[in-house]
C-alpha cells in the first residue's frame, strides 16, 4: 500500500497502518510496559474465560438441579436473610478500589506525590477489605455449610469445583495486586518517582508510567469480578 | 524518529469529573444488577438484564478507567479482536453443553 492509498483510510485505520506497515515500531508512543501489561492481560482473560466457560459447560450439562445462589450466599442481617448481601457488598467495595486507583493513576501523570500515595494506600485497604470477606465467605461455606469441591447440601456436585476454582483464582489476583499496590505506595511516597531512583529488580528509572501499568492490573482484577458477579451469582 | 514519536504521544492525564462520573455509574449499574436478583426477576428479563449491566460495565472500566477510550488504535484492536475467539468458543460450548445433557437424560433415565 502506497503513501497516497494510506492518506484515504480513516484515521484510526491509518495509525494501524504506520503502527503494522514493515519497518515500523508496533504501538507508538505506548510505553512497552504498557504494552506487555496489556498482553499479559489478554492471555489472563484467556484464562478466567477458560474457568467460566466450563463453568458454564458443567453447569448447563448437569442433570441434577443447580444451588440457588441467591440462597446459597444470603447473609442474615438481624434475623432476616438477606439474598447475596456480602457479595453486593464485597462489589460495592472492589469498585471503590477501582475508583482510588484511578484516580492515584491521574495523581500519578500530574507528578502529584502525595495524592498519588494516598490514594494507593487508599486502593490496598480496599483490596484486603475485599479479600477479608472473601476469607469470610469461604469459610463460611468451607466450615459451616460443608461445601466441598466434590460435593454440598444444595443440589449439583460441581458447584463447589466451580465455585472454589473460580473465585479462589480470583482471589489470587486480589492478593498479588494488594502486594503490588503496597510496594508502590512506599515507592510513591518515598519520591521514588520523582528523583527517577533505579528500581531494584529491574534497575531501570523508575517512572510515574509504573503506576498506570498497575492500575491496569487492577481495573483487570475489577473487571474479570464484573464477570464473576454476572455469571456465578446472579445467573 | 524522535519527533514523530513525541507528535505519537498522546496526553495522559485527565479531568477530575470524568473519573467521577464513572465511578457513580460503575455505582448505579452495580446496583441495578444486584436488584435484579432482589427483585427475583426470572427468565429472559433476567438474562438480558444481568448480561446488559455487565456489559455497560466492563465497558466503562476498560474505556475509561484502563484509559483504552484514549489508547492507540492498532493496540486496541490488538485487544479486542481475540475476544471474537472467546465468543466462537462460548458457541461451542453452549451446543457440546446441550448435546451432554441431552445424552445423559437419555442414558441416566431411560436406561441402556
Amino acid at each position: 500500500m502506497d503513501q497516497s492509498t494510506l492518506d484515504k483510510l480513516p484515521k484510526g485505520f491509518k495509525s494501524i497502518g504506520s503502527d503494522f506497515g514493515t519497518d515500523q515500531t508496533a504501538f507508538k508512543g505506548v510505553p512497552w510496559g504498557k504494552a506487555m501489561m496489556w498482553i499479559f492481560l489478554l492471555s489472563d482473560t484467556f484464562i478466567f474465560s477458560c474457568f467460566l466457560l466450563s463453568y458454564m459447560k458443567g453447569r448447563a450439562s448437569t442433570v441434577d438441579s443447580w444451588p440457588n445462589p441467591s440462597e446459597v450466599f444470603a447473609l442474615d442481617f438481624m434475623g432476616v436473610p438477606v439474598p447475596l448481601l456480602l457479595i453486593a457488598i464485597m462489589t460495592f467495595v472492589l469498585i471503590t478500589s477501582s475508583g482510588t486507583m484511578a484516580l492515584a493513576v491521574k495523581y500519578g501523570y500530574e507528578r502529584n506525590r502525595k495524592l498519588c500515595g494516598i490514594f494507593l494506600v487508599l486502593t490496598a485497604i480496599g483490596g484486603l477489605t475485599f479479600v477479608g470477606m472473601q476469607a469470610f465467605e469461604w469459610s463460611k461455606l468451607i466450615f459451616h455449610e460443608g461445601v466441598r469441591p466434590w460435593g454440598n447440601p444444595f443440589g449439583a456436585v460441581q458447584f463447589g469445583s466451580f465455585f472454589f476454582m473460580i473465585t479462589g483464582f480470583h482471589g489470587t489476583h486480589v492478593s498479588i495486586g494488594v502486594i503490588f499496590l503496597l510496594i508502590f505506595s512506599r515507592k510513591t511516597l518515598r519520591g521514588d518517582f520523582d528523583a527517577g531512583k533505579k528500581g531494584f529488580f529491574t534497575s531501570m528509572k523508575s517512572d510515574y508510567v509504573a503506576i498506570e501499568i498497575l492500575g491496569l492490573y487492577w481495573h483487570f482484577v475489577d473487571l474479570v469480578w464484573v464477570f464473576i458477579f454476572a455469571f456465578f451469582y446472579l445467573w | 524518529m524522535t519527533d514523530n514519536l513525541k507528535k505519537e504521544k498522546q496526553t495522559t492525564t485527565h479531568k477530575i469529573g470524568i473519573y467521577l462520573w464513572i465511578w457513580g455509574l460503575l455505582f448505579v449499574l452495580s446496583f441495578f444488577s444486584y436488584m435484579v436478583d432482589w427483585f427475583h426477576f426470572q427468565g429472559l428479563l433476567r438474562w438480558t438484564l444481568i448480561v446488559t449491566f455487565m456489559l455497560l460495565k466492563a465497558g466503562l472500566i476498560m474505556a475509561f478507567f484502563m484509559h483504552l477510550f484514549w489508547e492507540r488504535y492498532a493496540l486496541v484492536n490488538v485487544l479486542l479482536w481475540p475476544m471474537t475467539a472467546i465468543a466462537c468458543f462460548v458457541g461451542l460450548m453452549v451446543a457440546e453443553g446441550k448435546y451432554t445433557v441431552f445424552t445423559r437424560l437419555v442414558y441416566f433415565v431411560l436406561g441402556e
